[in-house]
């Protein structure tokens, strides 16, 4: 316990205001104003966490966005965040966080036995260590030792919101530089948005300002995500960009700087002047830079005790030697840091001086390394930087259209990234990861001469902090490793976001129900009357309308039998409708179209297959010609938006041709009246026109009145019984379902749902493109060579269906599939071929009521040539035994079509 | 996200707009050889610089273009409208 909160000053504080709050099971008491590092500080409490992989024990290092070690869970009941950075929490009452990363307890760590072993965690220690036998056996182990937070086990409470922000300037950082900006571009009438991370800003005459909000990254054409505490997220679109992101300090590497106790001498003197924080009573400042001095006489100016200030430099300014002297603190000019002492914290170090080594005690330790821009956001829009040798950082450099570059002057630092002479293996570069200088050189040693390969194989910069504090360290000591000239070698390419977000807050409005809209039947509520059971297929449909107690295989059955032996009733409304109209639209759509459209009489339908350029079946469906010039194409469901834009991508960019296309899809419902009494079902709803097969064959199209409402009727099947599809008015799919309903009772009519349907349509051999066909099936596969060999003229993919893998003899075909013993094949079990390995396997397989056996499809090689011979299927280690035959098991002759 | 000129509506959000691939395919006639139809189908520009691009302002008037994208800084450096030539 060495921190304590001083008697006076501290500018955010409110001393008349405690704050109850609780880390790790304890109760603490802070000041309003604090931040959970503060107030963890202010109380004594130095150990916050552990680390990444050696568990070692670790400290608060910063005091803003930039802290590694400081990752805790917030706690709100049951539900939590991992992995906040305790930096960047205000404090508020009743607030309850714990340290993530230190099973089985933080103080009593049974994988700080990791750390005695730490030579087997070395860079790359995944890959080398835990290859043999099986990388399984320890995964379990790892991940638990291992993982920074808990996933939360309940969905996320937090309600987060997104919103969209247009401005002419956008200011990234409220110092100096970015309010200087923000109020000269609103003198000049320009609309300004200013953001910083902090808060208390000062408010600037036409600027708007969103305070504790992060940009957490740039993107193209100005475009900025920014989020305000976490909770909303701000989509902005400027036309400029200033980024007046300031500067990050860095550390420097020696031994044990890890422990404890150990921090930024820059975030020291944040403590100390905003929240009246010392972390200790006895400090030693070890620094290469004159800001570091500052921190230092600042500390000692608030009663803060300073004991010693080590300078790698061989002097500094007679003024800060000054004022540091006259707070009686030692200087040591041309001196290190060697090493830290101390177990679980600091409590001592060892200097390095001309003269030789001495110790010194002290009970923490401030540390300056130099430098850096903060120049992530900058990096992230595609800007480039140069080495400064002055300040041994990379600088924004170049130009990046729309964004400007308004950080601050270079801090001149010595060059110094490693204290050499202590052990390399407890000098550490990246602290959330556990990267150190032994790992880096050890890396080096196996030829890593990338940053970014550096990175991927140590870790280095890969925690949640995204090395803010290890990149340019990193980059500097492989540089100085490989013997590669001092900023050669840059920093890794930084990524957003620039602070940790929650995913909820990247999608935040937009989960849940409104992650992706349903789309719902014009009839839904007609179909809940009946009892349907739904499944969303891109629609919520009906997959069955059990009764009594039925499971949906048992109504399926009942639904399909019903369909073969009297009526039912189909709710086909998502199918596509698209009319496709002009002069030239059979000719155009002859080049769609594996068929010849432009044969079709008026009023008549064919079915017809459409590629893509590969030769591979896209969809397949009927099409109508309503008149001469007009068309309505009825593309299978799942399709019907992507046959709208390919036909209009081939209208537009491809055959200029007079044709215009309307998607009607969601205009009309669809209701498919099927099975022997289909024709006396509608003729109780006094038809316009006359039903008979003679007047009204299979596939055409009549338009006319049903039961007094104007409707559409296609006389297609994909149940193989006599099948009405009946178009009518969105609006009006209730009322007809209705009619229909009541007209059909004397019949027995019974809805039934998508998996009835596909019994009847494996029945009879109905392909359902995607399933029995995949991404090689082209036209020929699936008996429909004949129509291209009798087709004179080019259409989308006939190019591809001469190649020579496309006349290939052993090709995957469509058969169908008997078992043998009666059972059910299973849907992907492979066919096995002569030499051993797959030959083919099982696209669709149902049980087929009015067979009383199964029924199955699949894609077999050389399939219609082997009809009738016995192969054996394969699946998850079962077997059976099935006859390749032919794809229709149900009324080949096809009679039942035309009763 | 990039901010692309619709030459029907004007600026707007990329989330309006569908990539359509390369610009200025000539689609081959049917009895073009296999490596014609191959290079037609499977080989594509891929420039770092100036790439000229289909896109389609898909929820917003429909219409196909052709942009000149710099695949580098993804500055949109040209739109015109389908069936001119590069500029
Ligand atoms: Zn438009």
């Amino acid at each position: 316990m060495t921190g304590y909160r001083l008697s006076h000053g501290g500018g955010r504080i409110d001393r008349g205001q405690s704050i109850d709050f609780s880390f790790n099971g304890k109760r603490y008491a802070g000041l309003a104003g604090d931040t959970l590092a503060s107030a963890l500080l202010a109380n004594g409490v130095q150990l916050v966490g552990r680390s990444f992989k050696l568990h070692r024990p670790r400290g608060i290092v910063g005091a803003g966005c930039e802290e590694t070690n400081a990752l805790v869970q917030l706690e709100h009941g049951i539900s939590s965040i991992p992995n906040v950075q305790a930096t960047m929490i205000a404090l508020e009452e009743g607030l309850v966080a714990r340290s993530i990363n230190a099973w089985p307890s933080l103080t009593w760590d049974i994988a700080g036995v990791n750390d005695r072993l730490r030579g087997l965690f070395s860079a790359g220690f995944y890959y080398k260590t835990f290859m043999w036998p099986d990388w399984h056996w320890f995964e379990w182990l790892i991940r638990r030792a291992a993982g920074l937070g808990k996933v939360p086990v309940v969905p996320d409470p937090q309600r987060y919101e997104a919103r969209h922000v247009e401005c002419d300037l956008l200011v990234i950082g409220g110092g100096r530089r970015g309010l200087a900006a923000a109020a000269q571009a609103a003198r000049d009438g320009k609309s300004v948005l200013l953001v910083d991370l902090d808060q208390g800003l000062p408010s600037l005459e036409g600027v708007r300002t969103f305070e504790k909000t992060a940009a957490l990254g740039i993107w193209d054409h100005g475009f900025v995500l920014a989020a305000s505490e976490g909770r909303v997220i701000h989509r902005i679109r400027a036309e400029q960009i200033i980024l007046a992101t300031g500067k990050q300090e860095r550390g420097i590497a020696f031994a044990n700087n890890d422990l404890p106790g150990i921090m930024l001498a820059g975030a020291i003197g944040r403590y100390v002047a905003d929240y009246a924080v010392a972390p200790g009573r006895s400090g030693i400042f070890f620094v290469n830079n004159d800001l570091g001095w500052r921190s230092a006489i600042e500390a000692a100016q608030c009663g803060v005790g300073v004991r010693a200030i080590v300078d790698a430099r061989p002097q500094v300014l007679p003024e800060l030697a000054h004022r540091a002297r006259a707070h009686g603190i030692d200087l040591f000019f041309s001196s290190l840091v060697r090493s830290a002492h101390g177990r679980g914290r600091v409590t001592g170090v060892t200097i390095e001086k001309p003269d030789g080594l001495s110790r010194l005690a002290c009970d923490f330790v401030g540390v300056s390394g130099g430098w850096n821009p903060a120049s992530q956001l900058w990096t992230m829009a595609g800007g480039q930087t140069k080495f400064n040798e002055r300040s041994q950082s990379f600088q924004p450099d170049g130009l990046v259209a729309n964004v400007e570059w308004a950080g601050p002057e270079p801090i001149e630092a010595e060059p110094i990234w490693t204290v050499h002479g202590g052990d390399e293996k407890t000098m550490f570069v990246d602290f959330q990861t556990d990267v150190t200088v032994a790992d880096i050189k050890l890396a080096a040693r196996e030829n890593y001469r990338s940053v970014e390969h550096l990175k991927r194989y140590t870790v280095l910069g890969m925690g949640v902090d995204q090395g803010k504090l290890s990149s340019v360290p990193g980059a500097m000591i492989l540089a100085e490793t490989i013997g590669a000239e001092p900023g050669t070698l840059s920093a890794s390419k930084v990524r957003p976001p620039f602070v940790p977000t929650a995913f909820g807050l990247i999608g935040a409005d937009l989960r849940g129900e409104r992650f992706r809209p349903r789309r719902y039947l014009p009839a839904h509520e007609w179909h809940v009357r009946e009892g349907a059971v739904f499944e969303d297929f891109g629609w919520e449909r009906p997959a069955a309308y059990p009764v009594g107690g039925e499971d949906i295989q048992a109504a399926a059955e009942r639904e399909a039998a019903a369909v073969r032996s009297g009526v039912g009733l189909f709710d086909g409304s998502p199918l596509g409708k698209i009319l496709v109209a002009g002069p030239e639209a059979a000719a155009f759509l002859d080049r769609v179209y594996v068929g010849t459209p432009s044969t079709l009489k008026p009023g008549r339908i064919r079915y017809g297959l459409v590629l893509n350029e590969n030769g591979t079946i896209l969809d397949d469906g009927v099409y109508a010609r309503l008149q001469d010039g007009s068309f309505l194409l009825s593309p299978s469901s799942a399709f019907a938006d992507r046959m709208v834009r390919l036909l209009e991508d081939l209208l537009q960019c491809e055959w200029p041709m007079d044709v215009v296309v309307q998607d009607v899809t969601e205009q009309y419902a669809v209701w498919t009246v099927a099975g022997p009494n289909a024709r006396n079902v509608l003729e109780a709803l006094q038809p316009s026109f006359v039903l008979s097969s003679e007047r009204f064959p299979h596939l055409s199209v009549r338009e006319g009145q049903l039961d007094g409402s104007e409707v559409r009727i296609q006389r297609v099947s994909f149940s193989g019984e006599l099948s009405y599809e009946i178009q009518v008015p969105a609006g009006q799919a209730v009322q007809m379902g209705d009619a229909l309903m009541a007209a059909g009772k004397p019949y027995g009519l019974v809805p039934y749902g998508i998996e009835a349907l596909e019994i009847l349509r494996i029945e009879k051999g109905y392909i359902h493109v995607g399933t029995d066909t995949d991404s090689e099936t082209q036209p020929g596969d699936i008996g429909f060579g004949g129509a291209i060999a009798k087709k004179q003229s080019d259409f989308l993919g006939r190019r591809a269906l001469t190649r020579r893998s496309s006349l290939s003899p052993n090709r995957k075909q469509l058969v169908g599939l008997t078992s043998l013993c009666g059972g059910i094949l299973p849907v992907g079990g492979h066919v096995r071929a002569p030499s051993g390995q797959s030959g083919g396997f099982v696209t669709s397989s149902q049980f087929s009521p009015v067979l009383g056996r199964g029924v199955a499809l699949g894609l077999v090689e050389q399939g219609q040539r082997r009809l009738g011979e016995i192969v054996e299927i394969v699946s998850l280690g079962k077997r059976w035994q099935a006859r390749i035959s032919e794809t229709v098991a149900y009324d080949r002759e096809g009679g039942r079509l035309d009763t | 996200m990039m901010r692309i000129a619709c030459p029907n509506c004007g600026l707007r959000d990329e989330r309006e707009y569908a990539y359509g691939g390369e610009a200025h395919l000539d689609r081959p006639e049917l009895d073009c050889d296999d490596q014609a139809w191959e290079e037609y189908l499977f080989l594509r520009a891929n420039p770092k610089g100036e790439h000229a691009e289909r896109w389609v302002h898909v929820h917003g008037c429909g219409v196909w273009f052709n942009l000149i994208r710099h695949t580098e800084t993804h500055e949109v450096v040209a739109v015109y409208v389908m069936g001119v030539a590069r500029p």
